[in-house]
């Protein structure tokens, strides 16, 4: 209002985006630790002192983190700070690829029911909502008991529960944006109505659509954790950390370490995509 | 005291989250006497409404006042506690901003709005405020105060809310009135009431206002004086009747000089832009903030030291702040006398639209947002197709450029009935020959896009380019349109309001159409560049035959480029014919209300001859007779109601009423 320089934002682009995240001390130290995690995963073979299974009973006298095991071992003797950084590789590899997934169901339903609208529109939404009433946590246990825990199982399955909410911030940009002039414009040239979805209106969604993602990758962390921590998660014994918690939860009061110590990675991993989302979402609003 | 507000050298900045304080007023001084008016004027950025603002002690976070003194009834406003503060804005001081819609409440009734303001002073007793709020409602003249009391506010018309946030403002009896642009979003005829309203009340009531606005017309209509701002400084100020006549800075020159005019030449007639936009480094300029734009600025003179206000010989009450004030008037429109064309009926004829309809269901009822529209478009000619909001004129807009199929009626283009065919059946070639240009700047582009692949598109969907020859063509093309090749990969957030309207007139010239319709093109734009485009858009047309549809409300911009022009009223043309005629006698009255209604930037005017009272029928209502009768100042009688209006022509000039001579 008061700067002509200022421009009119009706969207901050995506490297626009970026560059007013690596202002914020919040993304930054979100990003901070989302890199660690990937870091870890990607390099577990290097980086991890220890096999992440090897089995030694003899360590098991002294379980406490020591020089040789900075993080201690478990009650089997394995070293905890290379299961942890294996079982990054696992909540990194599932996590990114379910909210992927979700994001590519969520986008194409929520563009499908903002741009036609009408009974496509009620549909879309109404069964979302369906799926979005009913508990999580007892539609995941319902699904793998039938299905069996397997990766892929789990993938389809976060995959399905968080379209919906997708496919609702898609469609709301959608509403807002259809009726604007360059959608007119697009639409007066004949352009298909794929090409108008696509390239005129998603890619006005990519601000609210990636905090939303980065969300979304936290809440799938915990329910990958709470899967795990329920027994249904991976099938042992490749580590998980979910598994591990649950594990060794029983000797919380003995050897702490073996239930802390998984469970502050897991927290760390969350509140990391938490900070980047909130950052940016900050970024986004600050003109 | 008889200053109702003084600025006394009054800086504001604003601390933005990155980098130096940027200012934005600097030692802005004036004041306004009880039953004065003062105006407020410049480009968007200048910092006016930041002016009203910091009169309530309402500046926004970041904002503060860094210098100066602002007092109110001589007390100084920083001095006064927030329990004080409260009393001076609601008792001394009352706002009225542009949009009535969002000063008022839509959840409560007018009369409940009303009544808060003399409660909440704790004044006067429910019964009192009540009858307080009725007699206020009919100081604004407002039809049936007591029913209106009742209604909530979208019930009203845009005109009757902004009257009801004027009565509201008035409840309180405010020694001040702040206006900020309280009449931009209103038609030509609601306007005009608007200002005959304050005029008039500013006589009975005795406030003193600070009127904002960017419309000189509108300032020169209810202002007695006028400063005019610059990045934040003011740079001229003075009786309103010696600005106007002898305007001194090269920026209040240039803003007259880019202003179409109805009493101007008419077509062929240049205006002058203010080539530039205001930057924010002109803020921190040491020198005159002007000088990166102004034609006569001289670096050795202008840059290196602060250049203060400086009366004026003849009138030590008109200030100009400029050290090359003699070469001012080196600034002027210019005015290439050419003879009005002989004949513009011989142009190639393209568009041909009879009696064309367009019907939308609204409930069980029809809504007829196109009754009965007839006109030409010629190649190389500028058809404008004018009148108020809901006359009709977009959707017809969109039935000839084909978001929605005609309900009846013709339009002929190219062998093809446009009524008939939306955009998804009109075949490839002819979605090419016929290309929009869009009102608002900031939703013509994608803000996802860069430019070129803005451009781009086109030219690979109508003109079937491969890339790299469509990739080569957006060069010629943004030449064209003269935007400078480095805004290419830029995207439209980095491109100002008329920068991006370039583009958008670039995307329409891509797919090499024979008829371009502009749907209100530069109405979003502030004046210095409103006069760029629409000299872009007449060399245009010189050079490659298009046809131009024009959609507007605003007849000096009509007046200036149009050779046909339309006159539109509830859906029904009423007047047609070559521009040099419609504006000349006779009128039809609503032409002619139209014309009075226009602001114009010259204080030789009085009030308005003809203020339209009444509002515009629904869409939905059948009309036997004339559509305007009910609002006419020349209606003959029953015969306007009951009989459909004959079609009267002078030659190609027709207008549909009653009176055998037009008015």
């Amino acid at each position: 209002m008061t700067d002509a320089a200022a421009p009119v934002s009706s969207g901050v682009g995506l490297s626009e985006l970026v560059r007013r995240a690596k202002g914020s001390p919040l993304a930054i130290i979100g990003g901070a630790i989302l890199l660690f995690w990937t870091f870890c995963a990607v390099f577990a073979p290097w980086v991890a002192p220890f096999p992440p299974n090897s089995v030694d009973p003899a360590k098991i006298a002294n379980p406490f983190p020591s020089a040789e095991h900075w993080l201690g071992v478990d009650y089997l003797g394995r070293d905890i700070a290379s299961r942890l950084i294996w079982g990054a590789r696992t909540v990194m590899t599932v996590a990114p690829v379910a909210v992927l997934a979700a994001a590519a169901i969520g986008i194409l339903f929520g563009l499908l029911a903002g741009y036609r609208g009408g009974v496509i529109d009620a549909l879309i939404m109404r069964v979302g909502d369906t799926l979005l009433a009913f508990p999580k946590i007892i539609l995941y246990l319902i699904i793998i008991a039938k299905f069996g825990a397997s990766t892929l199982n789990i993938i389809l399955v976060i995959a399905f529960t968080s379209a919906p909410i997708i496919a609702r911030i898609v469609r709301g940009v959608t509403l807002d944006v259809r009726h604007r002039d360059y959608v007119s414009a697009a639409r007066m040239r004949g352009e298909s109505a794929l090409y108008v979805m696509l390239v005129e209106i998603l890619p006005n969604a990519r601000g609210p659509l990636l905090v939303d993602l980065f969300l979304r990758l936290g809440y799938t962390i915990i329910a990958i954790g709470v899967l795990g921590f329920l027994g249904v998660g991976l099938p042992p014994p490749d580590p998980d950390w979910g598994s591990m918690i649950k594990e060794a939860y029983g000797m919380i009061f003995i050897w702490p370490h073996m239930t802390l110590i998984p469970a502050v990675a897991i927290s760390s991993l969350i509140v990391g995509c938490n900070l980047l989302a909130t950052g940016m979402r900050e970024a986004m609003r600050d003109v | 005291m008889s200053d109702v507000l003084t600025f006394d050298g009054v800086s504001i900045e604003f601390a933005g989250r990155h980098g130096k304080p940027q200012r934005i007023l600097d030692q802005v001084s004036f004041s306004i006497a009880r039953g004065e008016a003062m105006g407020l004027v410049g480009e968007s950025g200048c910092g006016k409404s930041t002016a009203a603002l910091a009169a309530l002690r309402y500046l926004p976070r970041g904002m503060r006042v860094s210098g100066g003194r602002i007092s109110v009834d001589g007390r100084d406003l920083a001095s006064l506690s927030e329990a004080e503060l409260r009393q001076v804005r609601g008792n001394r001081i009352a706002m009225v901003y542009q949009d009535p819609m969002s000063s008022l409440n839509p959840v409560m009734t007018i009369g409940a709005q009303l009544i808060e303001v003399p409660m909440l002073h704790g004044e006067s007793d429910a019964n009192a405020a009540y009858a307080r709020a009725v007699k206020m409602l009919g100081e604004v003249r407002i039809p049936d105060p007591e029913g209106v009391m009742t209604r909530y506010p979208h019930q009203l018309s845009g005109g009757q809310q902004q009257r009801v946030v004027i009565a509201m403002a008035l409840m309180a009896e405010p020694a001040l009135l702040l206006m900020d642009e309280p009449t931009t979003g209103l038609d030509v005829t609601v306007e005009a009431a608007i200002l005959e309203l304050v005029r008039d009340l500013r006589g009975r009531f005795g406030a003193a206002i600070l009127f904002i606005s960017h419309n000189l017309g509108t300032i020169a209509r209810i202002c007695d004086r006028i400063g005019v701002l610059y990045a934040g400084r003011m740079v001229e100020t003075g009786p309103i009747a010696r600005v106007f006549q002898n305007p001194s800075h090269p920026y209040t020159r240039g803003l007259l000089a880019a202003l179409p005019r109805l009493d101007g030449p008419g077509r062929g007639g240049k205006l002058a832009p203010i080539e530039g936009v205001i930057a924010a480094s002109d803020r921190a300029r040491v020198g005159c903030a002007f000088a990166p734009r102004c034609k006569i600025a001289l670096p050795a003179l202008c840059d290196p030291k602060p250049i203060p206000m400086t009366p004026m010989a003849d009138d030590p009450g008109h200030l100009v702040r400029c050290v090359r004030i003699d070469h001012a008037m080196e600034i002027t429109a210019e005015v290439p006398h050419q003879p009005p064309d002989a004949d513009v009926s011989s142009a190639p004829l393209l568009l041909d639209v009879q009696h064309l309809q367009k019907t939308f269901p609204v409930g069980k009822k029809l809504a007829r947002a196109v009754a009965d529209a007839s006109f030409q478009a010629r190649a190389g000619q500028t058809l404008a197709i004018v009148g108020e909001s809901g006359c009709g004129k977009s959707t017809l807009a969109r039935v000839l450029s084909g978001p929605f199929a005609g309900s009846g009626g013709q339009a002929n283009f190219a062998g093809f009935d446009l009524s008939k065919i939306s955009v998804d059946d009109r075949p490839r070639d002819l979605r090419r020959r016929i290309q929009m240009v869009f009102q608002n700047p900031d939703s013509t582009l994608n803000p996802s896009h860069s430019i070129e692949f803005a451009l781009m598109r086109p030219l690979r969907v109508l003109r079937g380019m491969s890339k790299a020859d469509a990739r080569a063509e957006v060069g010629k093309l943004m030449q064209v349109v003269r935007l400078a090749p480095e805004l290419r990969h830029r995207t439209p957030d980095q491109l100002s309001g008329g920068q991006r309207q370039r583009v958008a007139i670039a995307r329409a010239l891509a797919g090499e159409p024979d008829l371009v319709i502009a749907d209100e093109p530069v109405s979003a734009l502030d004046v210095s560049v409103q006069a760029a485009i629409l000299n872009l858009l007449s060399e245009l047309l010189e050079e490659s035959r298009i046809g131009l549809i024009v959609i507007s409300h605003d007849l000096a911009m009509v007046r200036h480029m149009a050779h046909w022009v339309a006159v539109m009223y509830l859906g029904r043309v009423v007047e047609y014919g070559p521009a040099d005629q419609v504006f000349a006698p006779p009128f039809h009255p609503y032409t002619a209300a139209l014309l009075a209604a226009a602001p114009k930037p010259s204080v030789d005017e009085g009030p308005p001859s003809v203020i339209l009272g009444g509002t515009m029928p629904s869409p939905t209502e059948t009309i036997t007779g004339c559509a305007f009768a009910n609002r006419c100042p020349h209606k003959l009688g029953p015969i306007c109601d009951t009989t459909p209006p004959p079609i009267r022509f002078w030659g190609a000039h027709q207008v549909v009423c009653h009176l055998e001579n037009g008015v």
